[in-house]
């Protein structure tokens, strides 16, 4: 593509900084030359670089895979680093997500979002025995440990809840990566928690039935996880773990 | 001002898992991190963990000791051997630690499995004895298949891991927290000023024990690395700047064969290891030939040199963006790449819009590895001053000399992380320094003046990216891959110029808060100074070893350079001071390392007489005395006997 071809592209951006007290919220646009195979991030650490050096946003690997970069691209939740600027149109338009405490500009805090998540859930291995350093590690099948993986890959960019109406509205939702967070741990063998043990944590209107079943949070989902059976797999235990508790 | 036991600056493994093993023996711990740590560039991490648990047909008979050879040969002799003997001896134990935490390793199938072996399909037959332990999949200059691995996506899962137990132990961390200077009072380190990247605002932690953790430099590269936007040295730059503690082996680069290009994303060794091949314009696999016993699983110092001589004899494929060559993974098929090889299949989607298994995906060499970094002995105790440790990437333990196996530095993370850890809780409950309210103050006020002078500068010139830029093209084209003495002379000049001109760069943007701009006007300058670190090391250093490949000196040289540099930046001094101390006890004698160039100056002493030298020379550049004396994890000689052949 030679220069004179590319497209002008306009990017419209919103802009805040909450730690200075005359910025006020509003929308900026920012005009830039497209280049062959432009992502997001190249396009923003241009502007930054070339015409505003306030310009807030968070890039940590820009390969898809750390989850730092998501964000509103012309009202939907992306993974910034891996759009391609050709798969838009000219005129793009980019919020920070929604759902999440506002750092500035594009940069929200996710993170804390997710450590308070874990810690809700307790989203770890609750072992059955300590750690031996001598004993040869437990047996998996294999099929199980891809299945583990498969929930594994979750990367923490917000993207699925940023794009819930039930985490935008009610706060208390465990929403759709904690849901599949909880689901990663129940189906793991090594953990000794019961399936009545999660009841609590996602077996109410703040876990897996506050769901409406929209279901925006698969379609956006950067790495694809299958979230549709992962709430059908909890609704399911959700039941033999009512049973469970009634037995006890 | 904030008090802990144990400040560890940087969440990634290496920083998490020191912290947990302080966390549990009582102290408290308090983790800083420039990002929430799950977004640490360890989580890139992609092919695998190099552990000799032994459990796939093509690991039979491996063990520690062909671990310890296999890195020993690697670092091309560059090593601590006993920092390798005792990485090598834990890491079965550390990746099987990760299993208890919840990773979900790759599981051995048992039965018939087809595997791709040089470029040849092979059905091999697993044992069903080993059914459902760890699997392995080979790596480049292995003597056999090693690496433990979680699809392509070891990294996040082992991170996740660490992580969710760093949560359960109710750790703090800071994210978005930067650590600027270190506070020490020239004996001891007491702790760092710190900025908080969300406001903007200065404090300082004080510690007894302070870690640095916060992975390479390879930023200093500009462009063409694999790493993050914030690998970008700061830990080693905080090291420097105080005039005591030295830093190992900065010119210990490590390219890595299969960056994509141009974009420098890392595409894993791992698809060499299943089977994938690199092929010229022309269409065929260079390495058989250069390489006939590891061909393209040779070490990744080799392979790159291999790739930028095809390009530079003309037989790269030309692109835009400068030519470069093929990684051939079409012949794995759709359901290995979409399996065992998704994130790759995912960053070939995503960036270039192909599927490997119908195309050719486009690879050059790029900046990945930072062998050097903070010199800390085998307790990892930074060398000058007391209290001060160093971890991972960010440490010059030194298991990886001057070229890093793929898949050691992950297990490092993990390994070094306990072995650390461990001893950061003997530290700090035999005492360490009293939190100085004074020495606080004074260091937080010397960084309040730097940043009012930064911001006080008129604006002008041109901007810090563009130095940046400079600094990247400089750094890959005269210390890349290849580098000669005229070259890095001239490097060094534009080095000097770059640092003159940031020295009067005025900031364009005055916004409060945590302005981008000044946070990247506080890291650059250490950034440059890292960069004439490792130019200075590479000039200085007459030979080729590992990674370092000079070509005007292409002979390993024994007798003059069996030996780590040590860089050290006086306070005020326009370069820094360069000095030498053995690379620690020899126990595998130097040799050949079964690939790559052969023919070495021989060692001018016996191995007795240089091991005899080691401990009061390390003692005068500032080793500080280790929990057990040096050479007590050595175990010397137990590597004979021990399957050594390349495979």
């Amino acid at each position: 593509m030679a220069a004179s071809d590319a497209r002008k592209l306009k990017f419209e951006i919103f802009r805040y900084n909450p730690e200075d007290p005359h910025s006020e919220p509003r929308m900026e646009t920012f005009e830039l030359r497209e280049t062959p195979f432009m992502t997001l991030f190249i396009a923003l650490n241009k502007l930054r670089e070339e015409q505003d050096a306030t310009l807030q946003f968070d890039f940590v690997c820009r390969s898809a895979v750390c989850g730092s970069c998501g964000m509103m691209v012309n009202g939907r939740p992306a993974l910034a680093c891996k759009t391609l600027t050709s798969q838009l149109e000219k005129t793009i338009r980019l919020h920070p997500l929604p759902a999440f405490r506002l750092v500035g500009d594009l940069s929200v805090d996710t993170g804390s979002w997710f450590r308070g998540m874990t810690e809700r859930v307790q989203g770890w291995i609750e072992e059955k025995t300590p750690f031996d350093p001598d004993v040869q590690e437990e047996r998996m099948d294999d099929q199980l440990a891809q299945a583990i993986y498969e929930r594994e890959r979750c990367i923490e960019c917000g993207c699925c809840v940023a794009s819930c109406a039930v985490a935008n509205t009610r706060p208390a939702f465990v929403a759709p990566a904690g849901l599949n967070r909880v689901a990663r741990f129940m189906m793991d063998p090594r953990d000794k928690r019961a399936d009545g043990d999660w009841y609590e944590v996602y077996a109410s209107d703040e876990g897996i039935f506050g769901c409406l079943g929209l279901m925006a949070c698969q379609d956006v989902c950067p790495k694809e996880l299958p979230l549709r059976e992962v709430y059908a797999y909890l609704r399911r235990k959700s039941l033999t773990g009512l049973l469970a508790k009634k037995n006890a | 001002m904030k008090i802990t036991d144990v400040l560890v600056i940087g969440a990634g493994l290496a920083g998490e898992r020191c912290a947990i093993e302080a966390a549990a023996a009582g102290h408290s711990v308090q983790i800083l991190s420039l990002v929430p740590p799950r977004r640490s560039h360890s989580c890139a991490a992609q092919g695998g963990m190099q552990a000799a648990l032994g459990n796939c047909a093509k690991a039979e008979d491996d063990s520690p000791d062909v671990h310890f050879l296999d890195t020993v040969r690697g670092s091309d002799w560059g090593a601590d051997q006993e920092v390798a003997r005792i990485f090598a001896d834990s890491a079965p134990v550390a990746v099987r630690e990760l299993a208890h935490f919840g990773v979900p390793w790759t599981r051995l199938k048992p039965g018939t499995n087809t595997y791709h072996i040089k470029g040849e399909r092979v059905d091999i037959e697993e044992p069903s004895d080993k059914a459902g332990l760890i699997m392995h999949r080979d790596f480049g200059g292995t003597a056999k298949w090693r690496a433990c691995y979680a699809a392509a996506g070891t990294g996040h899962a082992t991170l996740y891991a660490v992580d969710s137990q760093v949560i359960r132990l109710g750790i703090e961390v800071l994210d978005r927290v930067e650590a600027i200077a270190l506070i020490h009072d020239g004996e001891r380190c007491h702790g760092a000023v710190v900025r908080c990247l969300r406001t903007g605002r200065l404090d300082t932690v004080m510690a007894r024990a302070t870690v640095i953790a916060t992975g390479g430099y390879g930023r200093i590269y500009g462009r063409y690395t694999s790493n993050a936007v914030i690998n970008e040295g700061s830990g080693a730059s905080l090291a420097l700047d105080t005039g005591i503690v030295p830093l190992g082996n900065m010119e210990a680069v490590q390219f890595h064969p299969t960056g994509l290009w141009p974009a420098g994303i890392l595409i894993t060794e791992g698809c060499r290891g299943d089977g994938g091949y690199l092929l010229n314009a022309a269409g065929e696999r260079f390495l058989v030939e250069l390489e006939p016993e590891k061909q393209e699983l040779a070490s990744r110092d080799v392979v790159s040199r291999h790739m930028m001589n095809e390009i530079l004899a003309g037989r790269g494929v030309d692109g835009p963006d400068g030519p470069h060559l093929w990684l051939d993974l079409r012949h794995l098929g759709k359901e290995h790449l979409t399996t065992r090889l998704r994130e790759i299949y995912e960053i070939c989607r995503d960036f270039l819009g192909i599927k490997p298994w119908e195309s050719l995906v486009p690879v050059r060499p790029t900046q990945h590895y930072s062998m050097g970094g903070v010199r800390v002995n085998k307790d990892g105790q930074a060398y000058g001053l007391g209290g001060l440790f160093a971890v991972g990437e960010a440490a010059c333990w030194d298991m990886h000399g001057f070229n890093r196996l793929g898949g050691n530095s992950l297990a490092e993370t993990i390994v070094a992380g306990r072995v650390v850890g461990m001893r950061i809780a003997e530290f700090v409950s035999q005492g360490g320094a009293a939190p100085d309210a004074d020495l606080a103050r004074s260091a937080l006020r010397a960084q309040e003046k730097r940043i009012a002078e930064l911001a006080a500068r008129p604006a002008g010139g041109r901007s810090l990216y563009q130095l940046r830029d400079d600094m990247g093209e400089i750094m890959m084209n005269k210390l890349g891959v290849f580098r000669s003495g005229d070259e890095i002379e001239t490097a060094i000049g534009e080095l000097r110029g770059l640092m003159r001109e940031a020295g009067e760069v005025g900031l364009r943007s005055t916004a409060p808060g945590p302005n981008p701009e000044i946070t990247y006007a506080l890291r650059f300058p250490g950034m440059l100074r890292l960069a004439m670190v490792t130019a200075m090391g590479a000039l200085a250093r007459r030979e080729s070893r590992g990674a370092h490949h000079r070509t005007d000196y292409p002979q390993r040289n024994d007798a003059d350079w069996l030996n780590r540099t040590l860089a050290r930046w006086r306070p005020g001094a326009a370069e820094p001071t360069l000095s030498y101390e053995p690379v620690g006890l020899l126990d595998l004698p130097p040799g050949h390392r079964g690939y790559g160039a052969a023919g070495q100056a021989a060692m001018a002493t016996s191995i007795e007489a240089y091991n005899e030298a080691v401990p009061a020379a390390q003692a005068a550049e500032g080793a500080l005395a280790t929990a057990e004396p040096t050479g007590a994890r050595l175990r010397p000689g137990a590597w004979r006997g021990a399957f050594s052949a390349p495979n």
